[in-house]
């Protein structure tokens, strides 16, 4: 470690101002302060000022972390899939994960080098420090699209979101709306195609020549896209094997779906990682699973044929599509969430109610937990400046109180 | 004559009516999805913009303060009705295709803006170059997005194909966004976002 120290500093006079490399200035700053901790901070030395390390590189660092579970049970999952549909009997364990590998690896590839080109190529116009935003997003936005997501569109997406999405509001930090969930609803909304449907959530191809491929047009629905489909109060949902899934496969996650978001297990773990170190709330993702909960039990109350999606109990609502994985890393991203403590639960049970009304009452969409976040990033600012001022008006009524009686 | 100059040329660009004044952004959202309703749309703005500053021009010593707006809205819908039928009559696809947003130039902005800012207030001959230079601003903008949102929506430009068929075996794909309203605003978005940054007085502190 202490050679590597020793390289940064060797090489700094470089990127200062007047270095050969000084154009690129940015780009050292942000690998060092990536590996060490900032070498200048707010308050000199000797200062009263007190310092916590866990700064933004750090926080990013423990999602990603808190990410591995359910990226490593993506890759099995994305095999599994994959096997099963070629009607294997038998699952090689490690063939599944280098297939499942294989095939992320080009997606995560592309959108991290789309992604972070756009960040230092705008740092470095803006003469700022890189901001470390993507870091989280570049690894979130493979994992909630279908595994074989075409790249060319997954970089267009990823273009798209980093620049309007986040860049034109001034960057991490300043973003409205999710920078992840504006990539997938881009590629949701212009390339239905390929982002819906039951053509594209079961892994087809060889990727690097790997394994063997499928055929053309092969189909495989996930439970939500098959419930979409059905009549009648009887839901019949089934796996590739054609054999019925069950709420505890739908919880282990075996399941066709996006890359790293069909189980719910792994989903918990990064999520007790998450509240252990205190980086997300937990009164967002309470509020989030109450909210489906109790909209799952309101619709599962008063289910109609003409819904079918109002027949799952409230429980398979929770485990089913990316219901968990929006509860626990999207709507918990600090930036787009409500900031005040009341305004927490507000935020979050709102999300859990319109992702079930969305995925239960409008049968184009069979899931809504992105919608429901999207449309929720837009009124956080809201819902926070009316519990603030609640609480403005409610100090006032005391005080106004407490000088009449005196 | 450098005044009548600068009447016609200030809205192409550094007065742009839909650039910098903000105005008639609805129906730019509405009409460009294909450019052959945009040009058609472009044109009767430009038709009606010009002819009804003139008549309003003309007879602005006349108008009670008090209706003038009145008034402005019956030259207006004259015009608007004699476009509308003309459409019908001679194009009538196109004017299918612009379904009712004929009949709502009557409501845009840019018309109103211009009789209110300009005609009331000028001779004839200044009104009809402003009212001309006013509908090519607002026309060029048009068929600027209406470019972007036909190529890389239907990969066609004015109905015929332009993106060639093994773009589309090689996997390429219309991009479905660019034919729903929130892209053409990114689009103008865009549009604003180059116009600004060439013309920097423009900019915002």
């Amino acid at each position: 470690m202490a050679s590597l120290r020793n390289y940064l500093d060797k090489i700094r006079p470089n990127f200062e101002p007047g270095g050969k490399l000084h154009a690129l200035h940015s780009v050292y700053d942000g690998f060092e302060t990536f590996l060490y901790t900032p070498r200048t901070t707010s308050a000199p030395a000797g200062a009263v000022h007190i310092h916590d390390s866990i700064d933004s590189k750090r926080t990013m660092i423990i999602v990603v972390l808190a990410l591995l579970p359910c990226f490593l049970f993506g890759m099995y999952n994305t095999g599994y899939q994959h096997w099963l549909a070629l009607g294997a009997t038998s699952f090689p364990f490690w063939e599944l994960m280098i297939y499942g590998f294989l095939t992320i690896l080009p997606r995560v590839a592309v959108a991290y080098i789309v992604g972070l080109g756009i960040e230092f190529t705008f740092a470095q116009i803006k003469h700022e420090e890189i901001q470390e935003g993507f870091l989280v997003t570049g690894i979130i936005v493979p994992m909630i699209c279908p595994a074989e997501v075409p790249l060319w569109m997954l970089a267009v997406a990823v273009a798209f979101a980093v620049i309007f999405a986040k860049e034109v509001f001034g960057g991490t930090g300043y973003n409205v709306l999710n920078i992840a969930l504006v990539t997938r609803a881009f590629l949701f909304f212009a390339y239905p195609a390929q982002m819906s449907g039951d053509k594209v959530y079961v892994a087809t191809g060889t990727p690097f020549g790997y394994g063997t491929a499928l055929p053309d047009g092969f189909t495989g629905a996930t439970p939500l896209g098959q419930i979409a489909t059905q009549s009648g109060p009887s839901l019949e949902l089934l796996g590739l094997d054609g054999k019925i899934i069950d709420t505890w496969q739908a919880f282990l996650g075996l399941i066709p779906g996006s890359f790293g978001e069909t189980s719910t297990l792994c989903i918990l773990i990064g999520a007790i990682l998450l509240l252990a170190t205190g980086i997300a709330s937990w009164r967002v993702m309470l509020s989030v699973f109450a909210g489906g909960l109790f909209m799952g039990w309101i619709a599962n109350t008063f289910a109609s044929p003409v819904y079918p999606a109002s027949y799952l109990n409230p429980l398979d609502q929770l485990l089913l599509g990316g219901f968990a994985f929006a509860a626990v890393f999207m709507a918990t991203d600090p930036v787009t969430a409500a900031r005040t403590t009341t305004g927490k639960y507000i935020y979050g049970f709102l999300i859990g109610v319109i992702a079930v009304i969305i995925r239960t009452y409008n049968n184009g969409y069979p899931e809504g937990a992105m919608l429901a976040v999207l449309l929720m990033n837009c009124f956080a600012p809201l819902i926070d400046y009316c519990v603030v001022q609640a609480n403005m008006r409610r100090r006032q009524a005391r005080l106004t109180s407490k000088t009449a009686r005196q | 004559m450098a005044n009548n100059k600068s009447v016609f040329f200030n809205p192409l660009s550094k007065d742009n009516p839909v650039l910098v004044q903000i105005l008639g952004i609805c129906s730019v959202l509405a009409v460009t999805v294909k450019l052959e309703p945009a040009v058609v749309m472009g044109l009767s703005v430009i038709a009606v913009l010009a002819f009804s500053n003139v008549i309003i021009s003309l007879i602005r010593n006349t108008i009670p303060t008090n209706i003038r707006i009145i008034v402005q809205l019956v030259v207006v819908a004259g015009l608007v009705v004699i476009v509308s039928e003309l459409l019908k009559a001679y194009a009538y696809d196109v004017s299918k295709q612009l379904s009712v947003f004929i009949g709502l130039i009557i409501t845009n902005c840019i018309l109103m803006g211009r009789l209110e800012a300009f005609a009331m207030a000028n001779r004839p001959w200044p009104s009809f170059l402003d009212g001309v230079g006013n509908g090519i601003g607002y026309t060029i903008i048009l068929v600027i997005v209406a470019f972007f949102r036909e190529l890389l929506g239907s990969g066609t430009l004015f109905g015929f194909q332009v993106v060639p068929q093994c773009f589309y075996e090689a996997g390429y794909a219309n991009n479905g966004l660019m034919i729903l309203p929130p892209m053409a605003l990114i689009v103008v978005a865009c549009i604003i976002w180059v116009h600004r940054s060439f013309n920097k007085d423009l900019q915002d502190k």
